[in-house]
């Protein structure tokens, strides 16, 4: 406990620094880019509670993230509704998904139940691409509201961003250490022995399944913000899937610093090559560098930096 | 202590169990032997909760505990070790013992103490490879870390399978020497076993299982002048 006030001070000091950021006049690129490394580090924090540390790999990030952002897009659509309302909802209709996806791990485990996080991303976007009300497959047009309450409307979501992530690593690194981490750690080890030593191994699971349900559903309540052009293939994009997975794997899935790494380090790369480069290597580099971690350092930088400390 | 009436579990048109009934009583020392495929295994994860029996009972201290999930039980106080060791592979030896301890600690609002795993670990000999993780451990440290981390559940039934299986005659001795003393401080164990030296000298009292039925039950020395047990074991 002691070490978590100072860990809170940090998180206030990290968004302070986010607004004198924000109220910089430099190119306004960096906070578009910014925004999308900071949904990042979210999104690898949200999926590394399940999947690093109860390790039940979801292929169904885009699902999840989606389904924040057209939970706000209805919202904005019926309501009008503010900003902090949108992300709450988002984060609460995602953790419902969440909760119901811990349900199937009863029945299924390892490699089979990716499989089923990877059907639900698809039967949501069928649903969306029919749902008119919220664009079809045609998408929507998004205005956003008039007058942030500082800077331009792109460097209020870029600090709106930097608060949640500081809101998901503390949620991440406070789960790690406490006894919910450490139960979490032994069913990931041994499902059967975890719960055969006191662990109730499914609650511990439903809650994983929902506190990351509504972390990646909060990533995507601003989406029709940010883009202000709400269409599936760009909400339910493949990238969400293989990111939200490589860069906690990169990064090293056993720590809350491990996504962290990984989404800043991979996500600015992604940034740079988009603008240097082409937008369609973003996947390519994604996928050789996941390889290359896979091969030689499987337990991420973090298992590289403990390595080379061991000797 | 603990009352098993009238299992049966069948695996589709397999009886595994067959209306065996069974009662330990406290503090004893009880064995639980049959050829392979006897049933031994299905009925201890149905005392552990690991199976759902189809039908029958079992009561632990007398409350039925037939549906409870199997963390609810270790939390009244039934631990069991695995055949197969299931150690938590990314935690050391002194964290593995944490679980347990932890997770039953808190369920009962007893402390956590870290001074309980440094007794269990010093009972049963493994102090030196307390930071040691799993994968760094000899096949029988990595039983005496199954027999630890049910001992720090603290349990009042332990149930032992198969701890000694591929072990040699002096690390038998070893295992034996630590589930005598378990017992000498008020455990009752139910040991499942293959080696008849063992489950001989360390039973009080023997059942026997054969194809999921109960064949015998009475002290060692019954049991090995048993003609049905000689004849589930040797064939006619």
């Amino acid at each position: 406990m002691s070490r978590t006030i100072p860990a809170l001070a940090l998180g206030v000091a990290i968004i302070a620094g986010g607004v004198l950021i924000a109220s910089l006049r430099v190119n306004p690129y960096l906070y578009f880019a910014g925004y999308v490394i900071l949904q990042y580090v979210v999104i690898a924090t949200a999926w590394n509670i399940l999947g690093g540390y109860a390790g039940y790999v979801n292929f169904g990030t885009p699902a999840f993230f989606a389904l924040g952002a057209y939970t706000a897009v209805f919202l904005i659509q019926t309501l009008r509704a503010p900003l902090p309302v949108l992300i709450l909802a988002g984060g609460l209709v995602s953790a419902l998904l969440g909760l119901g996806i811990g349900y199937l791990t009863l029945r299924l485990r390892g490699v089979f139940f990716s499989i089923a996080t990877l059907a639900l991303a698809v039967v949501l976007q069928t649903m969306i691409i029919n749902w008119e009300f919220v664009g079809g497959s045609r998408g929507l047009s998004v205005i956003r509201p008039a007058g942030p309450p500082f800077g331009s409307y792109v460097t209020f979501l870029f600090t709106v961003m930097l608060a949640l992530a500081v809101v998901a690593v503390t949620t991440a690194r406070f789960i790690e250490r406490s006894w919910i981490g450490r139960g979490l750690a032994a069913l990931r080890d041994d499902e059967m022995a975890a719960e055969c030593m006191g662990v109730p191994t499914l609650r511990l699971k439903l809650f994983a399944t929902t506190v990351s349900g509504f972390l990646l559903g909060v990533a995507g309540a601003p989406f029709p913000y940010y883009v202000t052009f709400v269409e599936p293939n760009s909400a339910f994009a493949l990238d969400y899937a293989v990111n939200a997975l490589a860069m906690p794997m990169i990064g090293g899935t056993t720590s809350w610093i491990g996504p962290v790494l990984g989404a800043v380090l991979l996500g600015s790369a992604q940034q740079l090559a988009t603008v240097t480069i082409s937008s369609e290597l973003n996947l390519f580099i994604v996928g050789v560098v996941l390889v290359a971690f896979v091969v030689l350092a499987p337990e991420g930088i973090l298992g590289l930096a403990r390595r080379v400390r061991g000797r | 202590m603990l009352e098993v009436r009238g299992l049966v579990k069948r695996f589709g048109g397999f009886t595994a169990l067959n209306r065996v009934t069974l009662h330990v009583k406290p503090g004893e020392r009880f064995g639980l032997i049959g050829p392979n495929g006897s049933g031994k295994t299905t009925l201890i994860n149905c005392v552990a909760g690991a199976v759902r029996p189809d039908e029958g009972q079992i009561l632990f201290e007398g409350a039925d505990i037939t549906t409870l999930p199997p963390h609810r039980r270790t939390r009244l106080g039934i631990a069991r070790s695995f055949q197969i060791p299931k150690p938590f592979r990314s935690m050391s030896v002194r964290d593995n013992l944490g679980i347990p301890l932890e997770y039953t600690g808190r369920a009962r609002g007893e402390g956590t103490g870290v001074d309980v795993v440094a007794d269990i670990l010093k009972s049963i000999g493994l102090t030196a490879k307390a930071h040691v993780r799993p994968a760094g451990l000899t096949q029988i440290e990595m039983r005496k870390l199954e027999l630890a981390r049910a001992m720090a559940a603290r349990p009042k039934l332990l149930i032992s399978d198969e701890a000694m299986a591929g072990l040699s005659s002096a690390e038998v001795d070893d295992i034996l020497a630590i589930l005598f003393k378990l017992n000498a401080q008020g455990i009752t164990i139910i040991m499942i076993e293959h080696i008849m030296r063992a489950v001989m000298r360390f039973s009080e009292r023997i059942v026997v299982l054969d194809a999921g039925e109960r064949i015998a039950e009475g002290t060692p020395e019954e049991i090995v002048r048993n003609a049905a047990v000689e004849k589930a074991y040797l064939g006619e």
